[in-house]
């Protein structure tokens, strides 16, 4: 595929993703519940000691329509500056590999295909060398 | 290099410096409270230049869309000309018409207004002393059962506004209030649904107001509200709220003491470690926190875990700015 071509399909499938799972409202559906998950797991939950929960949740609301494939405004290098201080703290695979598995579980609950989850998932994992600044 | 005018001058705006930090460094008489984007104290509009969405969280779309901002929380990107909002938003005089201790450090004010003010019982005011200093304080009082606003004021030592409410403040005189703002009110619908209530100290005001609300209003699911202090002394209404209980059997209260040894019919523990206990489940629940802000955060994170959903959850954390 042409590089314009691998855009346009990039694009495509994954707005068509976040068509799927029922955009905006999925979101919505799915962010207490992954939060949740988060805050509670004691692996990483030290990285959100202190924050304020309004904002954090605005985030998590980001980083779903993110891997939802919906419209969003992350690059490559906000993604390097949000985490830097995270990674700092000793953020490291082990800690990402935490929230893929309650991004997947908070979609199983959800009921969404399997496969669906596994494209939200693909989207997810694209940014792990971004978050651990690699 | 980002530019805040204001006024005649021009201030270059400092690395992670707020617009209020900048101009309030620079002398400019710019009122201020919390510093945290919460009492609306600070609002200001932008007369030229588009301020950062995150400084306009929390106002009206009215105010929005005129560019309106709260200058604690606002670093912007662009230059900015601002002003302060006296011409459009003015504030509104009101008659003291009642000053009654409630307890040994919180007054019950009631305030006329002279223009009819439309706000929700839980929703806030800002009242100023002077056209440069103001706080804000929860209205206890219900529109469609009291004649007056009602606040209830917390004194605190060396307290600017507090202090000269308890001790200056007088019947008869005229303030200045702006308002009404925030979100922490009773929105009629799912009237089965349970609600608990958790409060310290003066942080009563804004529950009492709700609770009454969501009574008058016919909520027939249970209503719990747990008062906290730290001694009997800082409890009050304690009568009213056993009236209450006595004639809603959906609504119960506990008031609780974390200081002392509990007296019969008072709970011993802080307030919302107390409720935690007692409700295990936020599933479904509605929950409303005010007062101390500490505990307003805790409360909120753990009822969260405890499966409150975000949206059902109302917080008025009293932010003071202890910074001189
Ligand atoms: C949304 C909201 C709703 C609120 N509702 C209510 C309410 O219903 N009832 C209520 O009582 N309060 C309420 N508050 C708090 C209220 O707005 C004020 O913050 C409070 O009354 C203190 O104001 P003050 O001017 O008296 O004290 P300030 O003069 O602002 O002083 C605050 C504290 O800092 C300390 N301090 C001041 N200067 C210094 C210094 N130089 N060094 C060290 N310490 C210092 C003072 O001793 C005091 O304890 C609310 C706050 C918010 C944000
Ligand atoms: S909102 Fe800015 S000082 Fe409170």
């Amino acid at each position: 595929m042409t590089e314009k071509k691998l855009a346009d399909w990039w694009t495509e499938s994954h707005a068509s993703l976040y068509a799927k799972l029922g955009g905006e409202a999925a979101v919505n559906a799915a962010v207490d519940i992954f939060y949740r998950k988060v805050l509670a797991d004691p692996r990483i939950n030290r990285f959100f000691e202190g924050v304020d929960m309004e904002k954090q949740a605005a985030k998590q609301k980001a980083f779903l329509t993110m891997a939802f494939g919906g419209p969003h405004n992350y690059t490559g290098m906000d993604m390097r500056r949000g985490h830097a201080h995270l990674v700092q703290q000793g953020l490291n695979d082990s800690h990402f590999d935490a929230v893929m598995e309650h991004l997947g579980a908070t979609m199983k609950e959800l009921n969404v295909p399997d496969e669906l989850i596994a494209q939200a998932a693909a989207i997810a994992e694209s940014t792990r060398n971004d978050v651990l600044g690699r | 290099m980002t530019n805040i005018k204001y006024g005649r001058d021009t201030y270059p705006l400092g690395k992670d410096q707020s617009v209020l930090d900048c101009l309030v460094e620079r002398g400019a008489p710019v009122p201020f409270s919390c510093r945290s984007g919460v009492c609306q104290t600070c609002l200001m509009r932008a007369v030229r230049g588009v301020p950062p969405e995150v400084s306009q969280r929390g106002l009206k779309d009215s105010l929005k869309v005129q560019n309106y901002f709260l200058a604690c929380v606002c670093h912007p990107t662009e230059d900015l000309e601002a002003a302060l909002p006296h011409e459009v938003l003015s504030s509104v005089p009101a008659t003291v018409t009642a000053l009654e201790p409630l307890n040994g450090e919180i007054m019950h004010v009631a305030l006329e207004c002279h223009a009819p003010l439309e706000y929700r019982a839980g929703q806030f005011i800002n009242l100023f002393r002077d056209p440069t200093l103001g706080r804000s304080y929860s209205l206890a009082s219900v529109p469609q059962q009291d004649a007056h606003l009602h606040l209830h004021v917390r004194r605190l030592p060396q307290g600017k506004v507090s202090g000269w409410i308890h001790e200056e403040l007088r019947t008869g005189q005229t303030v200045e209030i702006r308002g009404p703002s925030g979100d922490c009110f009773y929105v009629p619908g799912r009237p089965a649904q349970e609600i608990v209530l958790i409060g310290t100290g003066s942080g009563l005001a804004p529950l009492y107001g709700i609770l009454r609300d969501a009574l008058d209003r016919g909520h027939s699911g249970p209503i719990r509200l747990f008062h906290g202090s730290r001694n009997r002394a800082g409890l009050y209404l304690t009568g009213e709220l056993r009236d209450l209980a006595r004639e809603h059997s959906n609504f119960d209260y506990v008031p609780c003491v974390s200081g002392e040894e509990p007296a019969p019919g008072l709970a011993g523990g802080r307030a919302h470690e107390i409720a935690f206990r007692e409700v295990a489940d936020f599933k479904d629940k509605r929950l409303f926190l005010c007062g101390h802000p500490e505990m307003v955060s805790a409360a909120k994170k753990r009822a969260f875990l405890a499966g409150a959903a975000m949206k059902d959850i109302y917080a008025d954390p009293f932010n003071v700015n202890a910074a001189p």
